[in-house]
């Protein structure tokens, strides 16, 4: 129960300030289609270099909550989803929309959000000191494979193509090697200056993840946004707390659901939205209605995407694992003060820990607040044209850069790895692995080489790394991610097969 | 896969191929071994992936990723310009305020779906940029304290 010892400092005036801008501005930033919350959270660093660490993560921590809820805004509203782990709730949202019931499907929306994001952040704050403390257990072999796990789970299971997402992953570890070497002081493919002293981490996240949506909007021209936005009628906010708690099996699947798959890395938002909804459907008795624009729909999507929130942070704060791109993005806000994740985050920082999770699970209900009131504002910003969204981008990635060592040179690293990043994802590449393997690369090789180091005063390199029951867990679990990445993609590529052929049978008949 | 798709496969991963084989050889060749022990496994990993990768866009085999078509080459090339010639010399040339307001308004005008024919879009267009420029500074130059270049403007 330690985090309740830390719970007034979320309400100093400052804390609880900044949880407040985090909140309505990652609001109104997650309604904005193409504005994915790992940007928003990726470009708000550089706004936490002169605040305290708790303060940074408070900032950071209400911008993701706050967005993946917004997405459902221009979902319910436009029928675009602000981020892909809205694509649920467009299916029934939007419809009750067009039915003249967009305030209850936004109240329902905004209710199951925060039942589901409370939950999940519940289940961090019991779930982490444990973890934290059994990964003291872990050796430098573990963590090597810790790592590397990262690393594959996200490249497999977070990219359509295995051989492409591992790839990606590669990149990423090699990018990490540039610079001089830690302990021989080496140089490393230091092919320009601007890249001597290594890639740092925030312009390298602000680029790949910044850069290729500006790139995606200047593909899309002058076309305007032609999504009408619909009519807000009144809706009592009792009657959607009522129809809310009267759901209870689609809220209870959307909040398991949601929950289980944010523990797992690699597995984001838009499955835990997905696979919710797609279960709540089998397991009601109204199934027919699903997708006519049924409160169960939004409540199981909703709860979905919020619930894996805090459960995605459970790797990172135990293990020095991102399970997630902004989990990843996370890391780069404690790497920048100087803390490190894992059970040194909660034997000398509690403070900075367990203000940083009360404040998520303030958040939640500071979310549902004004995610009410402010859902027709989200609506408007959600039509922000284009060409204003990319030029504002591009500039926050340019000084957002800049202000982290005050080097041109990382500006330089920011736009040739985001702009490489926008034709590389064109290609079926994916940033997510490449961030992690650039967040992990150093984890990865500091261990590698301190256990090849035992390895070499006590055995092998061979059974250091390839025996003990942790050692073979892991393996076993990179190999099953790989394994089952692959099977999956065979049978998707079999099963489109099979459909080409019986629509070329339908259209001869 | 139509033609076009095809050989922008075969570039790009003919590219990422070159990439992997480069990182391979410096990893490989360079001293002291001990230091490139890391990056030689990575690059043995890097390499087998990358060939495979290039041996199926040669043989059409490549499944994902569509590519760019034409009409998104050319709707991002005059932006991509723009933003490459902002990041990498007006910036630093002209100084990060100064550079970042003409690219701003440059982009705008570029994409902004209103017509370039009305006197009222233009002025929107401007004010927008101005808003745009008082935000910048706000945020970096006032609460951040972040000194970017200044150089011959502001």
């Amino acid at each position: 129960m330690d985090f309740l010892a830390y719970f007034g400092d979320v309400f100093t005036p400052i804390n609880f300030g900044l949880l407040l801008i985090g909140t309505i501005g990652g609001l109104l930033l997650g309604a904005t289609p193409g504005l994915s919350p790992t940007m928003a959270v990726a470009l708000l660093i550089p706004f936490t270099f002169k605040l305290e660490p708790a303060q940074g993560l408070i900032l950071l921590g209400a911008a993701y909550t706050s967005t993946v809820a917004g997405g459902a805004v221009s979902a319910i509203l436009l029928k675009i989803p602000g981020a892909p782990a809205n694509i649920a709730t467009t299916l029934d949202g939007h419809t009750m929309a067009k039915k003249g019931q967009g305030a209850r499907a936004l109240q329902l929306s905004f209710l199951a959000s925060a039942v589901g994001g409370v939950f999940g952040v519940l289940l961090l704050i019991f779930l982490t000191p444990v973890l934290a403390q059994w990964a003291l257990a872990f050796g430098p072999s573990h963590l090597f494979w810790l790592a590397i796990l990262g690393v594959t789970v996200i490249g497999t299971l977070d990219s359509s193509s295995v051989v492409k997402g591992l790839l990606s992953g590669c990149i990423g570890l090699w990018l990490a090697t540039v610079g001089f070497d830690d302990i021989m002081g080496a140089q490393r493919f230091i092919f320009h200056d601007a890249v001597s002293g290594g890639i740092n981490v925030i312009p390298a996240l602000i680029g790949l993840f910044a850069i290729p949506q500006v790139i995606g909007m200047f593909a899309k021209g002058r076309r305007s946004l032609d999504a009408e936005i619909l009519t807000v009628e009144r809706h009592p906010i009792s009657m959607a707390f009522g129809e809310v708690f009267s759901r209870l099996r689609a809220l209870s699947i959307g909040t398991i659901t949601g929950s289980v798959i944010g523990l797992i890395p690699g597995v984001g938002g838009q499955i835990a939205g997905l696979v919710a909804y797609d279960q709540s459907k089998k397991m009601s008795p109204e199934r027919d209605k699903f997708g006519t624009g049924h409160s169960e729909g939004v409540i199981a999507a909703e709860s979905a995407n919020n619930a894996m929130v805090g459960p995605s942070l459970v790797p990172l704060l135990t293990l020095s694992i991102p399970g997630s791109p902004t989990a990843a993005v996370l890391l780069g806000g404690l790497l920048i003060h100087g803390i490190f994740p894992g059970s040194d985050l909660f034997d000398n920082h509690p403070d900075v820990a367990w203000t940083f999770i009360n404040s998520m699970l303030i958040g939640q209900i500071l979310m549902c607040i004004f995610g009410l009131y402010i859902a027709g504002l989200a609506a408007r910003v959600a039509q922000v044209p284009n060409a204003v969204m990319a030029a504002v981008v591009l500039g926050l990635a340019v000084f957002g850069s800049y202000s982290v060592q005050h080097s041109m040179g990382d500006v330089y690293v920011m736009a040739t790895l985001g702009t490489g990043m926008y034709f590389l994802e064109r290609f079926g590449f994916s940033a997510a692995p490449l961030v992690l393997g650039l967040i992990l690369g150093p984890i990865a090789e500091a261990n590698f080489v301190q256990g090849s180091m035992i390895a070499n005063a006590t055995s092998s390199i061979g059974s250091y790394f390839f025996t003990g029951p942790l050692n073979l867990v892991l393996i076993a679990i990179v190999v099953a991610s790989v394994g089952y990445s692959v099977w999956q993609e065979l049978r998707h590529r079999r099963l489109s097969a099979q459909e080409k052929v019986m629509a070329k049978k339908d259209a001869i008949t | 896969m139509t033609d076009l798709p095809r050989t922008q496969h075969i570039v790009a991963s003919g590219l990422v191929a070159a990439v992997g084989v480069s990182v391979a050889y410096v990893s490989f060749t360079r001293e002291p071994a001990a230091a490139f022990l890391f990056p030689r496994i990575i690059s043995t990993v890097f390499v087998v992936l990358a060939l495979l990768t290039f041996g199926k866009a040669l043989l059409g085999k490549t499944r994902v990723g569509t590519g760019l078509d034409r009409e998104a080459m050319i709707n991002i090339a005059p932006g991509l310009a723009v933003s490459l010639i902002f990041v990498f010399w007006a910036a630093h040339a002209l100084g990060f305020y100064t550079a970042s307001t003409i690219a701003f308004f440059v982009l705008l005008s570029l994409y902004d779906p209103a017509p370039h024919g009305e006197l009222k879009s233009w002025i929107k267009r401007i004010l927008i940029t101005a808003g745009f420029l008082v935000v910048m500074y706000g945020l970096f130059a006032r609460l951040l304290s972040v000194f970017t270049p200044r150089e011959i403007f502001f």
